[in-house]
């Protein structure tokens, strides 16, 4: 018997000293120390007079909890622009992760009366009200990608265009197979999550196929995840043995899309991608893989409202334009990143 | 403090539930036909729940009407036998990760819990194996920390549950918000791409013809149909499952038991992990998303009593090949995902209200019908 316990308790000192060292060793292995991530700002330098610096102004800003890599790159690129100004002192609220948090947090932040406040709100509807209440007091809101409703709840809508992506990826892809004489293609679309702008961006899609004569063949929706796209994109190979060109929409998803090609052996067709990732970028401009575009729907655009903001809390105009006022809206052209001008779009990379 | 009582040794519990899990009838007949195997011989299948071979047969009979209405819907593709080996294959690697997250998911529903975070320990192994300081470990390192994660989280579940006396229900929903949110400050929200060619050749590379990832769902199969069928761990799940105050007088450690079958799940977690991360070679903490729900419908269908006690691992291992051939079924169809989930949803409810149905009091009253027309 006591044999019996002295080789049980030894068994389970062995046990125990293999449990500590397997956690010491996993606490290690939880860093992601990475090269310090680029942020997507225009330096002070470039351009032409509205970089002086002018009267200091205090820039308000609030963007819901990054919960994936690009609203991840809006919080980041903000930060960096309003650094990068010597005049602008950047106040960030915490967005949180519902309207109901964003609405309070944004109340506090009118209460310190900024000279002017950059919203992305969760839903435009339900921060509507608390805009209009900024505005009314006098504090001018630039309202980032999701539009409020009411036009007098924001002094400037700076947004991106998902049915422009669309529209974007359906030409490259159309003027591609055009020239190559393609009559009845194939083509696959690895849509993403079933939300408004997937949806959008689907129409655009098909509707800049159609003037070509063409349309998708065969559709899935993954879930902006790499492994949904995965998964979605080995099934779209297995329904369609011969394919001419397939649009995935995320770059995020599309690491999974690639990596499905790939197990699968295809390269008969192209790709185009969408949102404009560095890794994306960087496989477009290696021109190694299938993927030869992305489409971009890019996070910059948080650089450029803090632009805007300062600018227009000098009450200064955009510098080429005419007018001495920042105009009331700005829509970004969804552009599409070749092999031939990838190099440009490196920085722009998130 | 202990479950066993002096005189049981654990060699001598081991010895009980192999000689009567008196919870149920149809394994008892099972073990006495064993005991005595003269008269009518048993069929090899016999052991892994007895009916259930029944119930096989029919999910079997499903899968074949679902290749059936492929073949009918796209002829032109089943034409090329090419194209449907390859497809067969590609149903199976679409099932395998799911069905190695069910065979854990199975054990847990037969020893009577439930676990609702698996899809989340995925995504937390998947996390932790790709960081910048694994991947710097090589292959190996990765492995071993998806599987070690695995393995302790499925512990924690395991121990507030069978210590903590949490409902399994709120302990592993807890543990699924917690792990989600664990993966995503350790991945910074961002998606992490392997690196590791070892890790990302397991999805792409095939043997003999036959994807690695088949081979691993086979291992892990069968792996849990022995240990589940020909071991006393097995049957004292089913015990436990089934009547855990009567395997607590049959001698067996119920709480140790139990913390055990949320490690094992834990563990299935983590070899999950690792496929997951191949397939798409990369990791981040959304990935896995709903695979609780797809291994639970699964084992369902595949004849696991939810409240413990009963189920097969070839029952759930057919269920999870089920909805891979729905979901194959509606891509290679071009029809709409809101349309293949729709069909998962009825299949379910379809599945359960058959097994509900009991097949002996039919013909029982199919007879009483017959005799009463007769006379």
């Amino acid at each position: 018997m006591t044999q019996h316990s002295r080789d049980l308790s030894r068994r389970r000192l062995l046990f125990g000293g293999a449990a500590v060292g397997a956690a010491t060793l996993l606490t290690a292995c939880t860093s992601n120390e990475t090269p310090a991530a680029s942020t997507q700002t225009k330096a002070a330098g470039d351009g032409a007079g509205n970089n002086a610096p002018g009267k200091k102004v205090v820039i308000g800003f609030s963007a819901p909890a990054a919960d994936h890599g690009w609203m991840g790159a809006i919080h980041a690129n903000a930060k960096a622009q309003a650094a990068a100004y010597s005049d602008v002192e950047l106040k960030e609220v915490d967005g949180g992760t519902t309207s109901e948090a964003q609405r309070s947090t944004l109340g506090t932040l009118i209460a310190q009366k900024p000279d002017i406040i950059v919203v992305l709100p969760h839903d435009g509807k339900e921060v509507n009200a608390v805009a209009l209440q900024a505005m009314q007091a006098g504090i001018p809101i630039v309202n980032l990608d999701r539009v409020f409703p009411d036009a007098l709840a924001s002094r400037l809508v700076i947004k991106g265009d998902n049915y422009g992506m669309g529209v974007s990826a359906g030409h490259f892809i159309g003027k591609q197979l055009k020239d190559k004489g393609v009559t009845n293609p194939v083509i696959g679309e690895i849509a993403g999550l079933e939300i408004p702008l997937t949806v959008e961006r689907s129409a655009g899609f098909a509707a800049a196929l159609a003037t070509y004569g063409f349309k998708v063949s065969n559709r899935r929706s993954a879930e902006f995840t790499s492994d949904s796209g995965q998964r979605e994109a080995a099934q779209l190979l297995q329904a369609l043995p011969k394919i001419d060109a397939i649009w995935n929409h995320d770059d995020d998803q599309g690491i999974g899309v690639l990596a499905a090609i790939k197990q699968a052996n295809r390269s008969e067709f192209f790709m185009v991608g969408g949102a404009g990732a560095k890794l994306a970028i960087d496989a477009i401009k290696a021109d190694n893989s299938v993927l030869k575009a992305t489409v971009t729907y890019n996070p910059s655009m948080a650089s450029s409202a803090i632009s805007l903001a300062r600018l227009i809390a000098q009450g200064r105009g955009m510098g080429d334009l005419t007018e001495l006022q920042v105009p009331k809206e700005v829509t970004l052209a969804s552009e599409t990143i070749t092999k031939e001008n990838a190099s440009n779009y490196e920085k722009l990379g998130f | 403090m202990s479950d066993v009582t002096p005189t049981a040794t654990p060699e001598r519990a081991a010895q009980l539930p192999a000689q009567s899990p008196p919870v149920d009838p149809a394994e008892t007949a099972a073990a006495s036909e064993k005991a005595a195997p003269t008269g009518n011989r048993l069929s090899w299948w016999r052991g892994d729940g007895g009916d259930g071979a029944k119930r096989n047969l029919g999910l079997i009979g499903v899968l074949v009407a679902l290749i059936a209405v492929g073949a009918i819907t796209k002829p032109d593709l089943y034409d090329d036998p090419t194209w449907v080996w390859n497809n067969i294959l590609a149903i199976l690697q679409l099932a395998s990760v799911v069905g190695v997250v069910t065979v854990g998911m199975t054990f847990v529903i037969i020893g009577g819990g439930i676990d609702l975070s698996v899809g989340a320990i995925v995504a937390l192994a998947g996390v932790w194996c790709t960081t910048v300081a694994t991947q710097s470990y090589g292959a190996g390192g990765m492995i071993f920390a998806a599987i070690v994660v695995g393995i302790c989280v499925g512990l924690v579940n395991g121990v507030l549950i069978s210590y903590g006396r949490l409902v399994p229900f709120i302990a592993t929903l807890a543990m699924l918000v917690a792990a989600r949110g664990l993966a995503a400050s350790i991945s910074n929200k961002q998606t992490q791409v392997s690196s590791s060619t070892f890790i990302n050749d397991i999805a792409a590379r095939k043997v003999l013809g036959i994807p690695i990832l088949v081979y691993i769902l086979a291992a892990v199969v069968v792996a849990g149909w022995i240990l589940l069928n020909r071991t006393t761990f097995g049957r004292r799940t089913i015990a436990v499952g089934g009547n855990p105050e009567a395997a607590r007088l049959a001698g067996i450690n119920v709480r140790r038991h139990t913390m055990l079958l949320y490690a094992l799940s834990g563990l299935c977690c983590g070899i999950a992990a690792i496929m997951l991360t191949s397939q798409a070679t990369s990791a981040q903490a959304a990935m896995a998303n709903l695979y609780e729900l797809d291994a639970i419908a699964a084992a369902i269908i595949g004849g696991t009593l939810l409240s413990g006690g009963r189920g097969t691992i070839v029952g759930s291992l057919l269920g999870v090949i089920i909805f891979a051939t729905i979901t194959n079924l509606f891509a290679i169809n071009g029809l709409s995902i809101e349309a293949q989930n729709m069909v998962k949803g009825g299949i379910i409810v379809a599945a359960v209200l058959v097994q509900q149905f009991q097949f002996k009091s039919f013909t029982r009253l199919l007879a009483r019908n017959r005799l009463t027309t007769t006379t």
